[in-house]
């Protein structure tokens, strides 16, 4: 490895411009005459829209245009799809209600979109939208997934009787009831597990400029994924043809999945621009816009149950879960309760027999869809919950309950789908029982007795599924698109290089991490290479950056187009020092013939091919190739967590005094960025378990619309992390890595909640654990 | 964000003398409570008349036990100050509670009893340091001047210039913040002088800040945490919400009443 290559701390390229407030976002960019877009937005979660009397509003200041659904379906925009066919274990595909980007007939949730004005500034659309009369019907409202599902609960959508959007299943039944009759100890679990506001520190933002002379649109747009949302704005929405549309997202501050989707705003923009003549239009989400409309994640009722043999190990495992996927099915929402979430519910353990079934609802509440961990950290938190509930009604050791249940022999065929292809979950269960003097706790807890304190410690054995692949699987499996990715890599006359990626970094160093790749290929500083991403006039075509992807996925993709390159680079060297093109060795930058003096520098090799003057006779001048990588199989990191914490009981307050990641991610690039990924997925995955909480009342008002009432997690509230890795390559992708973005945020959780209920015996608590719920279940 | 006409008074007169002439006036002291409001379109002033830049309404002073402090002095000058720590060490721990350093540099001791925010801390200490609240037109005690959520006794127009209390011989200021915007849920502040033990309770109470009597007769005759303990905290009387119910709030008063009187001494 060079000082800048695979393995090297490298510091953040992106940083500098980050730090120092010169970041680019969207709300940044601006044109001339560009105008400005406030949306009129429901303030019931059920209503059906009687008349809409824009009269007032169209006559104010600087507006240019008051414009509604039915003008927008007019116009023959098309409805919002979910792009991910999930069938009901009957064999009928689900139930998808209409989604406009402006509700024509009905609002379902507080903040769908029915009216949009745009005017000359911002305070003259804000205030022309509140002048936009709507006459609504109040219909009954229902925010419950259970009560949804009820009988003569209130209906969102014709296609949805009951609001079930489907009712599906996975594994076998029959002998999974059969194996839990046979086992000698049942243990049962009912858990919730929270909804979640996703807040990212950058809001969403859409800026559509349209060409009138060229019939050219281009968005720029928070997206993790431009690409995905030009062809679904294009191929579904028919906003524009994919050759007249052009996506650009810039420096996203922040995603965690919400900005995955395509959103109502950005159709609007788009179409509001042509529609009322103006060369651009602008909206960037209010920090209680980002409450009511960014989507949601999580919010599952799971019932679970786990039968043990005498000797303890796991024969069967039932579960059913209701997933409320809110008033609307957004882009992949029908995935995440599904296959992201029921597939790993073998956890790290051997489990002959697995059935999960899983009932997704409309209710009146904002849509959900992935967050970071999508499915993975629900089905974490089933698992890892029920280990340790199982541990203490067996009365054995959580930590050797875990390891006698363990998968030890690789590839492992899971009943759920999955196989295992990697892993040693003793190491990162060895490592971190040391990193947190597991054998010392007892003594820790007679300690803070001593002082009033309840003192409980929990762990959580995690694995999750990455780079969800390969295409043709999951194309079987109901996704609308291919999860494959693209790399062009670009030499320079002069050796400089630039990459072009179909991931999008949005806080994740690709920037760093990528350029990490060819400085380790060729010896060249990373200061030479550059990242192009986000721009689907620079990238041809690309599937973006979630589910921990980029690394597996997406460098595996740039890897390949580094062969390509390499390939053709020492071809050309070889010529020009007329040696064998098997001796020629790219280090450092330079070219060398291995075992004589002989020795281009890198860049005369690059000047080379593009001068075309000495290349090997039929060869096309220039360095540049690219691939598209599909991988085999999903990566599956897995580690380890071990949590400690200390509860006042009288006031209910925790504090986390301890807590240990150990991971197993593959191979790392660079082991700063990655032990980042893991600090902020603690932290997210502590805010769930301890603070974070989407409430609505039971009229659907959200009633954590703002940070007065949403709890996020700041630094003074969690503890230095104590953070380790160990490696088993993933020998499905060229360099054995695995992913690390989601880890912290899937493993986390079910470890604090082990170790809460562990400090005060009581294992009903829900998440988030907030010092009024604390206090109650410890008062009873 | 609507427009309003910006004055910077320079004398509680002009100040006055603005807010009558203007349809919808508001003074503003700091306006960490005001301007959020605005900017959310939930109000729509005329008129801004910002009072921080009069001179005569800043300031501590400290003579002997008696306390005065400006109403436009910033929490921030509140919490640092040597002189009134000398003397009321509670009221300078209180200020150093508020809001993040922005805030406390920004707002102002008058500005938020004006608001009174049920969760706000200093009412807590104005009813127990049976603090006199001065304005341009009288002087008005502590247990008068708290009405309500967001109510005080202040007419229309009337400017608070001061503040004023006898130092208690033993004080402190206990808070449990909310766990997401950080205003107190309950925020107990003890005083023990010649005059009596005075309990003041802010956050929890559905009415605003209150008195808490039952604790001020127990800690008169047992001056101790163990004194609490025993006490009765009315749940009707608290609010609830999601972050905390009636019972919870109710806990919490007596959690850290209790707390109050051991960090006193």
């Amino acid at each position: 490895m060079g000082m800048e290559g695979i393995g090297a701390k490298v510091l953040r390229k992106e940083d500098k411009r980050f730090i120092t407030g010169k970041g680019k976002y969207t709300d940044d960019h601006k044109v001339a005459g560009m105008q400005y877009a406030a949306f009129v937005r429901s303030p019931h979660a059920h209503a059906r829209i009687k008349g809409i009397d824009k009269s007032a509003a169209e006559s104010m200041p600087g507006v240019t245009a008051v414009l509604d659904g039915k003008q927008l379906t007019g116009d023959g925009i098309g409805n919002i799809i979910c792009g991910w066919m999930i069938h009901s274990k009957d064999g009928s595909p689900m139930n998808m209600g209409a989604w406009s980007a402006l509700a024509t007939e009905h609002v379902r949730y507080v903040g769908d979109a029915a009216a949009v004005v745009i005017a000359e500034s911002q305070s003259e659309a804000k205030a022309a939208a509140e002048a936009v009369s709507i006459d609504y019907e109040v219909l009954p409202a229902v925010v419950d997934a259970v009560k949804a599902m009820g009988d003569g609960a209130p209906q969102l959508h014709p296609e949805a009787a009951n609001n079930i959007i489907y009712d599906w299943e996975i594994g076998d039944e029959a002998p999974t009831d059969a194996a839990l009759a046979g086992s000698a100890k049942i243990v049962e679990l009912d858990i919730t597990n929270n909804r979640l506001s996703p807040n990212p520190m950058e809001p969403r933002s859409a800026l559509a400029l349209y060409d009138e002379a060229e019939d050219h649109y281009t968005l720029y747009t928070t997206s993790q994924n431009p690409h995905v949302a030009r062809l679904v704005l294009s191929a579904f929405y028919q906003v524009a043809p994919e050759h007249k549309l052009r996506v650009i997202a810039p420096d996203v501050g922040g995603g965690f999945g919400s900005k995955i989707y395509i959103y109502p705003e950005e159709i609007v923009c788009l179409w509001a621009a042509k529609r009322a003549g103006v060369p651009a239009v602008k909206w960037t989400s209010e920090r209680t816009e980002a409450f009511l409309t960014d989507a949601h994640g999580r919010d599952h009722i799971t019932k679970a149950k786990m039968g043990f043999d005498a000797n303890n190990k796991i024969t069967g495992f039932k579960v059913e879960t209701v997933a409320n996927l809110g008033a609307y099915m957004s882009l992949f929402s029908s995935s995440v309760p599904t296959y992201l979430y029921a597939t790993l519910l073998s956890g790290q353990y051997n489990i002959a027999n697995i059935h999960c079934n899983v009932k997704t609802v409309y209710t009146n509440t904002t849509p959900v869809d992935a967050y970071r961990g999508a499915g993975r950290p629900e089905a974490t938190y089933v698992v890892e919950r029920m280990m340790e509930t199982a541990a203490r009604e067996l009365g054995v050791d959580p930590a050797e309950l875990r390891r006698a249940n363990f998968v030890t022999e690789f590839p492992h065929q899971t009943p759920v789908i999955m196989a295992y292809d990697a892993g040693d979950y003793s190491a990162s269960l060895d490592a971190a029982m040391a990193a947190s003097d597991y054998a010392g706790f007892a003594a820790r807890r007679a300690d803070a007795e001593s002082r009033g304190k309840l003192r409980g410690i929990g762990m959580s054995c995690y694995i999750e599924a990455c780079g969800i692949a390969p295409s043709a699987a999951v194309g079987s499996l109901g996704a609308g698109v291919g999860l494959w990715e693209s790399a062009e890599v670009r030499v320079n006359p002069v050796g400089t290089v630039e990459i072009l990626t179909g991931s999008h970094s949005h806080g994740q160093g690709h920037e760093t991490t990528f350029t990490q790749l060819v400085s380790d290929r060729f010896g060249v500083p990373t200061d030479n290479v550059q990242i192009v991403h986000g721009d689907t006039d620079k990238v041809q075509f690309g599937m973006g950056t979630y589910g921990s992807r980029s690394g597996a996925v997406g460098m595996s993709a740039i890897v390949k187009a580094l062969d390509k390159v390499e390939a053709k680079a020492k071809k050309i060297a070889a010529h020009m020092l007329e040696a064998d093109e098997g001796d020629i060795v790219i280090e450092n930058g330079e070219v060398t013939v291995a075992g004589t003096d002989k020795k281009l520098g890198w860049h005369e090799v690059c000047l080379g091919a593009y001068t075309g003057h000495n290349l090997p006779d039929g060869m096309e001048p220039g360095l540049k190739e690219g691939a598209f990588y599909d991988p085999t199989n999903f990566t599956f990191p897995a580690g380890c967590y071990i949590c400690e914490v200390e509860v006042d009981p009288e006031t209910g307050v925790t504090d986390v005094i301890q807590f240990v990641a150990a991971d197993d991610f593959g191979k790392i690039i660079n082991p700063m960025i990655v032990e980042g990924q893991v600090h902020g997925g603690i932290a997210q995955g502590i805010g769930q378990a301890m603070m974070e909480h989407a409430i609505y009342d039971d009229e659907g008002q959200l009633l954590t619309a703002s940070y007065m009432d949403y709890q996020m997690p700041r630094a003074g509230d969690l503890p230095s992390f104590k953070v380790s890795t160990s490696e088993t390559l993933c020998p499905g992708n060229p360099l054995g890595m695995k992913g690390c973005g989601e880890a912290g945020a899937i493993g986390s959780p079910p470890a604090f909640m082990n170790a809460i209920t562990d400090a005060i015996s009581n294992n009903t608590l829900a998440m988030p654990a907030t010092p009024q719920r604390v206090w109650a279940a410890i008062n009873g | 964000m609507t427009s309003a006409k910006y004055h910077r008074a320079s004398s509680v007169d002009e100040a006055a003398s603005l807010a009558g002439s203007a349809s919808d006036p508001k003074y503003i002291a700091g306006g960490q409570t005001l301007i959020p409001t605005i900017k959310q379109r939930l109000a729509e002033p005329s008129d801004l008349i910002d009072l921080r830049h009069i001179g005569a309404t800043k300031g501590i002073s400290v003579s002997g036990s008696q306390v005065t402090i400006g109403a436009t002095t910033t929490h921030a000058e509140v919490a640092s100050s040597a002189e009134l720590r000398a003397v009321c060490a509670a009221l300078c721990d209180l200020a150093s509670q508020i809001g993040d350093p922005a805030v406390r540099h920004m707002g102002t001791l008058g500005g938020s009893i004006a608001n009174n925010d049920p969760a706000a801390d200093y009412p807590a200490a104005m009813l127990a340091l049976d603090a006199q609240i001065t304005t341009n037109q009288r002087t008005i005690s502590a247990s008068d001047y708290f009405v309500g959520l967001f109510e005080t006794a202040l007419n229309d127009g009337e400017v608070i210039t001061e503040v004023s209390f006898n130092a208690p011989d033993k004080a402190a200021y206990e808070k449990f913040p909310n766990p997401a915007s950080r205003y107190a849920m309950a925020g107990v502040f003890v005083a023990k002088s010649g005059g009596g033990v005075r309990v003041g309770v802010t956050g929890a109470g559905s009415d605003g800040a209150f008195r808490h009597e039952g604790m001020e007769q127990a800690l008169s005759g047992n001056w101790s945490a163990d004194a609490v303990a025993d006490v009765a905290v009315d749940t009707a009387s608290m609010l609830s919400d999601i972050h905390g119910d009636a019972a919870y709030r109710a806990n919490l008063v007596k959690v850290m009443a209790k707390r109050a009187v051991a960090a006193a001494g």
